[in-house]
């Protein structure tokens, strides 16, 4: 039954309080560990599409008659068009039609950053649209763009007004302490570099719009481009079947859709509008830089009496300010915190959500700054965690928190570290580091999902969702088989048409498995509960003794039938089942957790690092298919090991240009970086949430990876480095200022 | 200019695309062969390599009037390859656009090398990127590819 409820959303960290319609979940959980294909690995239904080369991604779709844009986009980073003339790109070979600012939304006559799209030309072929994108004659007035974070915090140039934090009383705790660390801390700026750009096709068919678009939220580029466009949601249609990778890219509609929708309806025609990689380096978003300083205090026994941070995010010309404080407030239990985050207005491509926004970045900061506390306080860094276990945050439950397991679970991984440290040899130090994960990844309703069956045997799950990659057709698929008792193979999944399926989850926020799951699953019983009641009839059976499992109708009397047997009786009939995501426990913090442990081989001569060894053990809840969760693990921890030592956007500091365009130039990790990764996943069912028990798993693994490295450099080399990426030249400089503080030391003592 | 022949997964095929044109556009744009992947267009990534005569090509830095009597064999000439499956079980792809570039160069790999060694993947890999970071399932099904 559907009721109305008050409640918190969450999407990313960001929270809010809204209205929101949800329907009872009345299903009990299944028991914890492995079922009949829940809990047990399984390759994911759409590999062998996507491995031959016929999943069909919006990059490969051509429509009859399908024009191509090209986006002329500022070269600077910061000026306004004085004039813009058309006239030699419309007389250009194959060109159909332009529009400049102001004709499509998100052209700007201002723009605020390199990339900022300013006009758009349609043409027959993609080679000329380009072409003509550079016979677009502007008359640029080019201003002196502001660069630095910190002097646009001194300004008062902010997206948003600062983010302040306090509990407990800061300032006391930290004169009362036996020790305080205070240290500054920077991440880079790091691009998604999603494989497929991207990309839309727009389609007007009468007073219909269609778009094809590799996209994160199918239903929430519906709403955006309705609301943009004032189209009643219904009259636009969003379609993505196969998707190459968004990485929180991929959230919103992009400037790429508005120019496809108004270039195909001035010309009556299809329009496909897809950057192309050096417009996705400059102009699809980014993970924000920051500046954190941080300062930690403790007792001498190692409780920790206070936290402060301050906290810069460059967010860019545009954006939010992504929760690089969240991890101070609600990793440890700390009477004392104090954060402020100042997200600064730069002249720099806007930030966009990236795996983890913000907790990534802050992770690196507190995790790097605990161990440095646990140094000076002599107390083993593991245990400094352990003493300081945070039981709740802002005084609100976990719904279900296991991080102390996961800390056991990493003692002999962390046990290790003397073996580790004595391979070192020559110029090689060895050592090793952890750190801690909290994240969101609890999801939420609304999300819907249909069940259909037929006289075939087999099951149909029909939701608007859309795969990017993460696997969750698979787990979608082996819930609803699990739940009616069929094989894998005969259920099979329609998902990404905003037309042919019920409302479904972003994939973002590592919400998607925690929020259409427990849909897929309901559907799936109400399926099931209608062969059951076809059965009874039939066989002359109690409902109530009967039940489905291993493709059979069985009776607690003994007898079996196979459910094609009873679902042949439908002849042209169909079972149609419905399912929805029930809400979120009240008052209670849903959150994932967990801990990895990195083992790092550094080279004090050349500054050269290599990870050789990366163990993660993560709690986010039950566990739908191990193979398709080990996948993801690795893949947090590759893109986290890039962000550590070799992914950076570098900007020309007096211009603002973004000097690293490619694929080449940024460098992304290659097959031959990776570690040997070792992953544990505890498996707990979260007995508050859902029908499930499961949370997402998209994000947490990559949120320790940086500072786990980070540390076991520390302990490798003695050297804090304390900025990402750590390149040769930052391994160099932080060596030499720990041989300096050595000297220091060492000639002190000397005078004495 | 002459109009260029290409033999293709073992089909002969006219091409009539302007000079300038790379093979991944002639294969996606003409001959409807979406398999092959453009990612980055200008040969850093691997997504669109090919095969000629065997040997992995970046079929985006390819001129097709380059090409001459050389074979292209691109993933849907190698869709009964050991290796679609051998991907597919160890769930060694993600989004799964880089996959067919993947596939195409372990091809020429366990081609010359069917029992290639970590070290040996890992070399003949690296050109071939994936942003997922699929890459330890890669290695895995790249050593058992026969099953």
């Amino acid at each position: 039954m559907a009721r109305l409820i008050r409640t918190e959303k969450e999407v990313e960290g960001r929270f809010e309080e809204v209205w929101l319609v949800v329907d009872e979940d009345a299903l009990e959980q299944w028991p914890a560990g492995p079922r009949d294909i829940v809990g047990r690995p399984a390759s994911r239904v759409t590999g062998p599409l996507r491995a031959r080369g016929e999943a069909r991604y919006t990059a490969d779709l051509r429509l009859p008659g399908m024009l191509h844009a090209a986006v002329l986009r500022s070269p600077h980073a910061y000026a306004r068009v004085k004039g813009i003339s058309f006239e030699r790109a419309l007389a250009a070979p194959g060109v159909r039609a332009a529009i400049g600012p102001g004709e499509a939304n998100m052209l700007t006559d201002e723009p605020g950053f390199q990339g900022q799209p300013v006009a758009a030309i349609a043409a027959d072929t993609f080679g000329q649209a380009r072409a003509a994108v550079e016979l677009v004659d502007v008359d640029w007035e080019i201003r002196e763009p502001l660069l630095d974070p910190e002097e646009a915090v001194r300004r008062g140039q902010l997206v948003s007004e600062p983010d302040r934090y306090e509990r407990g009383d800061v300032d006391k705790a930290l004169a009362e302490a036996d020790v305080v660390v205070e240290a500054e801390y920077r991440t880079q700026t790091v691009l998604h570099s999603s494989f497929e750009t991207h990309q839309s096709i727009c389609e007007w068919r009468g007073d219909s719009l269609d778009i094809y678009i590799s996209t994160q939220f199918i239903w929430g580029v519906r709403d955006e481009v309705a609301s943009k466009l004032e189209l009643p949601p219904d009259k636009v249609r969003v379609v993505c079947e196969f998707m190459g990778g968004g990485f929180g890219s991929k959230n919103g509609a992009g400037d790429h859709t508005y120019v496809a929708a108004e270039l195909a309806r001035r010309t009556g025609r299809p329009v496909r509008c897809m950057l192309t990689r050096r417009e996705e380096n400059l102009a699809a978003g980014n993970r924000n830089s920051t500046i954190q300083r941080l300062t930690a205090a403790a007792r001498s026994d190692g409780t920790l009496v206070a936290l402060a941070g301050e906290y810069v995010n460059a967010t860019g010309w545009d954006g939010w300010p992504a929760p690089t404080d969240g991890p101070m407030k609600m990793l440890y239990d700390c009477e004392n915190v104090r954060t402020v985050l100042s997200p600064a207005k730069i002249n720099t491509p806007p930030m966009k959500a990236f795996r983890a926004p913000g907790f990534v970045e802050g992770t690196f900061g507190l995790e790097c700054l605990l161990d440095e506390l646990a140094a000076k306080l002599k107390v083993d860094p593991l245990e400094l965690r352990k003493l300081n276990y945070a039981h709740s945050a802002d005084d609100r439950p976990f719904s279900s928190k296991n991080l102390m397991e996961c800390y056991k679970r990493a003692e002999p991984h962390w046990q290790r570290r003397d073996e580790v440290r004595a391979r070192s040899e020559g110029p090689w130090k060895r050592g090793v580091g952890l750190a801690s994960q909290i994240w969101y990844g609890g999801g939420g309703p609304p999300s819907y999902a249909w069940v259909r069956l037929g006289s075939d045997g087999r099951a149909t799950v029909v939701t608007a969702m859309q795969d990017i990659g993460t696997g969750t057709a698979t787990t979608m698929t082996q819930i609803a088989a699990e739940e009616l008792g069929l094989p894998l193979e005969r259920v099979d999944l329609v998902l990404g048409d905003s037309a042919r399926g019920p409302y479904a989850s972003i994939s973002a926020g590592s919400s998607t498995t925690p929020s259409m799951g427990p849909a897929v699953r309901s559907a799936a019983a109400d399926a099931a509960r209608q062969i059951i009641e076809i059965a009874a009839q039939r066989y002359d059976k109690e409902e109530r003794i009967l039940s489905l499992q291993g493709g059979n109708v069985v009776s607690t009397d003994g007898d079996s039938w196979p459910i094609e047997e009873v679902l042949g009786l439908l002849e042209d009939a169909q079972i149609l089942g419905k399912g929805a995501r029930g809400p979120n426990p009240t008052g209670m913090q849903v959150l994932t957790f967990g801990v990895q442990v990195a083992e790092v081989a550094v080279d004090v001569e050349t500054g050269e690092i290599r990870v050789e060894r990366v163990a993660a053990i993560h709690d986010v809840g039950r566990v739908i298919n191990p193979l398709g969760a080990s996948s993801q693990v690795e893949g947090g921890i590759i893109q986290g090991i890039g962000h550590t030592l070799s992914e950076d956007r570098l900007l020309d500091p007096a211009t603002g240009i973004t000097l690293n365009q490619t694929l080449d130039a940024y460098r992304l990790p290659t097959i031959a970086d990776v570690p040997e990764i070792v992953t544990e996943l505890l498996d707990i069912p979260d007995e508050h949430l859902t029908n499930l028990g499961s949370k997402g798993l998209g994000e947490p693994p990559i949120v320790p990876t940086a500072a786990a490295i980070a540390n076991a450099i520390r302990d490798a080399t003695g050297a804090d480095v304390r900025s990402l990426p750590i390149s040769r030249e930052e391994m160099l400089r932080a060596l030499r200022e720990a041989e300096a503080k050595r000297k220091e030391k060492h000639g002190a003592a000397a005078t004495v | 200019m002459q109009v260029p022949e290409l033999t293709i997964n073992g089909q002969r095929h006219s091409v009539d695309g302007p000079v300038g044109q790379t093979l991944a556009e002639t294969l996606r744009d003409e001959l409807g062969l979406t398999g092959t992947k453009i990612a980055c267009a200008e040969g850093h990534c691997g997504a669109c390599t090919v095969l000629l005569d065997g040997v992995p090509v970046y079929s985006c830095i390819t001129l097709v009037h380059t090409v001459g009597d050389r074979e292209v064999t691109t993933i849907e000439g190698l869709r009964e390859h050991p290796l679609v499956e051998a991907f597919v079980r160890t769930d060694a792809l993600q989004c799964g656009f880089c996959t067919p570039g993947q596939i195409v160069s372990a091809s020429a790999l366990v081609e010359s090398n069917p029992h290639p060694s970590s070290e040996e993947i890992r070399h003949a890999m690296a050109g071939n990127l994936c942003r997922c970071g699929t890459y330890p399932k890669i290695e895995e099904a790249i050593s058992t590819w026969q099953g």
